[in-house]
């Protein structure tokens, strides 16, 4: 008996160390490029920057905290940022929920349609902004042409147009995103329901509110959050479209990080936006989470994400 | 609301008339910039900035695509992305089915506290590490080389997660039966787990490739010369290349977007999966 205990747990050493042999490659990675700089990231803030390369950083404790935090800067970041999201999030979600119930019509040549509507997965955000970045160009742009805005300032030199003009670009890139995940909720809304209600002679915007809208809302809400973390993370368009410009009428938080960080060599200050950056992707991402695991968990067993 | 057969006949097909009228009208607007994007990359420089308008390509300059692949250097950019992001594609798959496969199957201590730290590194984002991150690179002798581009992506938290999950679906009796006959972890990992897991791994890996396709804040600190610069930097660059040049700017935009076009038609199906079970755009 005791012999047979003693062998048990040696073959569970042994499990156990295959287990962190097969851990090990991603636990590495993690701890490098995940855990570490996060730390790092925190304790950077404790010091501002010196003013040449090559002299040591200053230790200020939590003073770089307070002023940074409390600055009206960061303020502004944040405002352009929030507006950024409030312009991109709720057109897109629309956009999306209408191209998804034009393509769930039962007619033919839906699945052209459907090819379309989702095309724009396929560019990156440099692609986006590079076909837009032509056609807003204030000399030869043909959208410049159109909106009237030849021989004076393009819009994205315009201090009032810019932001929507980057928002717009951001939403045509996130359309074709938005499709598949407003029609792949559409899709399993079940048809009796709506025939149903049909029958009960409702009309077709009171079956799309009552019964289809209540359906999607947990897409939406997937959607609306994934759009908010994503833009608060939005980079590549700031960069090619505006680099943070005109005066500083785009200058999002992650731009403003970039900026100090790697063009003004300002480490300590960017490190404090950089915190504040994650708390609020903090935020966001576990109420995302929160939801994702319920999906994940109880919405589809686990059988049918294998098939 | 009394109607002969013949009208409603008719309002069937105005009804039918209107919506196809809609589909077309959305199907230009959201086709329309990149349409223009291809009749622009096949105009000539001066008929570009002709107005009013050209809006179709009567003679089409195909030359200035091989002027874009060479000149621009979009060549040497598509071959850079080619690498970083099959590079990025397979090691991430590597890792998340080792490590998915150990909490799937292996009982050992510290299990949920190990599962629960890579879940939570979906709640840092790349763009609040950066600073260190470059720090490492640097401290490495990575910067401006192909594992600076790389490696910091080789492990990933939503790989790990779907893969588990698809594990777990595996069958108990699978499992027990594979035991008997003597399958020690590699061979069941290999005939078993890996080939009954494809549908995720395959929507998993297309989710992986277009989030390394579309990189664009790191390859951006982290790369200095075209040898290693990625597709998204190098139209960067072209963006900042003079106007009279504007056709070889269109022309290596479509260049660029074209590899993740091919790949949207021929995985449509994994595609729609990955984004809807990953759930997160690059």
């Amino acid at each position: 008996m005791n012999g047979a205990g003693e062998r048990w747990s040696r073959r569970a050493v042994r499990e156990a160390a295959v287990a962190y042999l097969l851990l090990m490659p991603a636990l590495v990675v993690f701890g490098i490029f995940v855990f570490y700089p996060l730390v790092k990231t925190a304790y950077l803030g404790f010091f501002t920057s010196p003013p040449a390369p090559n002299l040591p950083a200053h230790y200020v404790g939590l003073s770089q905290y307070r002023s940074v935090l409390g600055s009206s800067e960061l303020r502004d970041d944040l405002w352009r940022t929030v507006q950024f999201v409030l312009y991109t999030v709720p057109v897109g979600i629309v956009l999306g929920i209408g191209l998804a119930t034009l393509a769930n019509q039962r007619l033919a040549g839906m699945q052209f349609f459907r090819t379309i509507y989702s095309s724009t997965v396929a560019t990156s955000t440099a692609v986006a902004s590079m076909i837009f970045f032509t056609l807003l160009n204030p000399e030869v742009g043909l959208f410049t042409y159109w909106l009237g805005k030849q021989g004076g300032n393009g819009v994205l030199q315009s201090p009032s147009l810019a932001l929507p003009a980057v928002s717009v670009v951001t939403i045509w890139q996130n359309i074709g995103f938005t499709f598949i995940l407003m029609s792949a909720a559409l899709q399993s809304v079940p048809d009796d329901l709506l025939e149903a209600a049909r029958v009960d002679g409702a009309s077709s915007w009171y079956r799309f509110r009552t019964v289809t809208l209540p359906l999607l809302s947990p897409m939406i809400f997937f959607a609306a959050t994934v759009g908010v973390i994503g833009g608060f993370q939005a980079f590549g368009q700031i960069d090619i479209l505006t680099q943070g410009g005109p005066g500083n009428h785009t200058l999002v938080l992650i731009y403003d990080i970039y900026r100090q960080a790697f063009q003004y060599d300002n480490y300590g200050y960017a490190a404090v936006q950089s915190v504040a950056l994650f708390a609020i992707l903090l935020v966001l991402t576990s109420v995302q989470f929160r939801y994702f695991q319920r999906r994940v968990f109880y919405a589809r067993s686990p059988h049918e994400e294998v098939r | 609301m009394h109607s002969s057969p013949a009208g409603r006949r008719t309002r069937l097909v105005a009804g039918r008339v209107t919506r196809y009228a809609l589909l077309v009208v959305m199907a230009v607007v959201v086709l329309f910039p990149i349409y223009i994007t291809v009749v622009n990359a096949l105009l000539p420089s001066a008929e570009i900035a002709h107005r009013p308008p050209v809006l179709f390509p009567t003679h089409p300059q195909w030359s200035t695509f091989s002027t874009a692949f060479s000149h621009a250097h979009l060549g040497i950019y598509l071959r850079n992305s080619a690498i970083v992001t099959v590079a990025i594609t397979v090691a991430e798959l590597v890792t998340s089915v080792l490590a998915a496969y150990a909490f799937a199957f292996i009982r050992f201590p510290l299990r949920n506290t190990v599962f629960v730290l890579c879940l939570a590194t979906l709640m840092v984002p790349m763009e609040a590490t950066v600073i260190p991150n470059y720090r490492t690179i640097e401290a490495f002798g990575w910067y401006n080389t192909f594992p600076a581009l790389i490696v910091p992506f080789a492990a990933s938290g939503v790989g790990i997660f779907l893969l588990r999950q698809a594990f777990l679906g595996i069958p108990r009796d699978l499992r027990d039966a594979a035991a008997l006959d003597g399958y020690g972890h590699l061979r069941f990992l290999m005939r078993v787990a890996v080939p009954l897991s494809r549908p995720v791994l395959a929507a998993f890996g297309i989710f992986a490739f277009m989030g390394a396709w579309n990189q664009y804040l790191w390859p951006l600190i982290v790369t200095q010369t075209d040898s290693v610069r990625t597709v998204p930097i190098g139209l960067r660059q072209l963006s900042a290349a003079n106007v009279n040049q504007i056709d070889v700017i269109f022309a290596g935009t479509l260049l660029g977007a074209l590899p993740i076009f091919v790949l949207l038609i021929v995985f449509q199906r994994q595609l729609v999966r990955g984004l809807t079970a990953g759930s997160v755009k690059g």
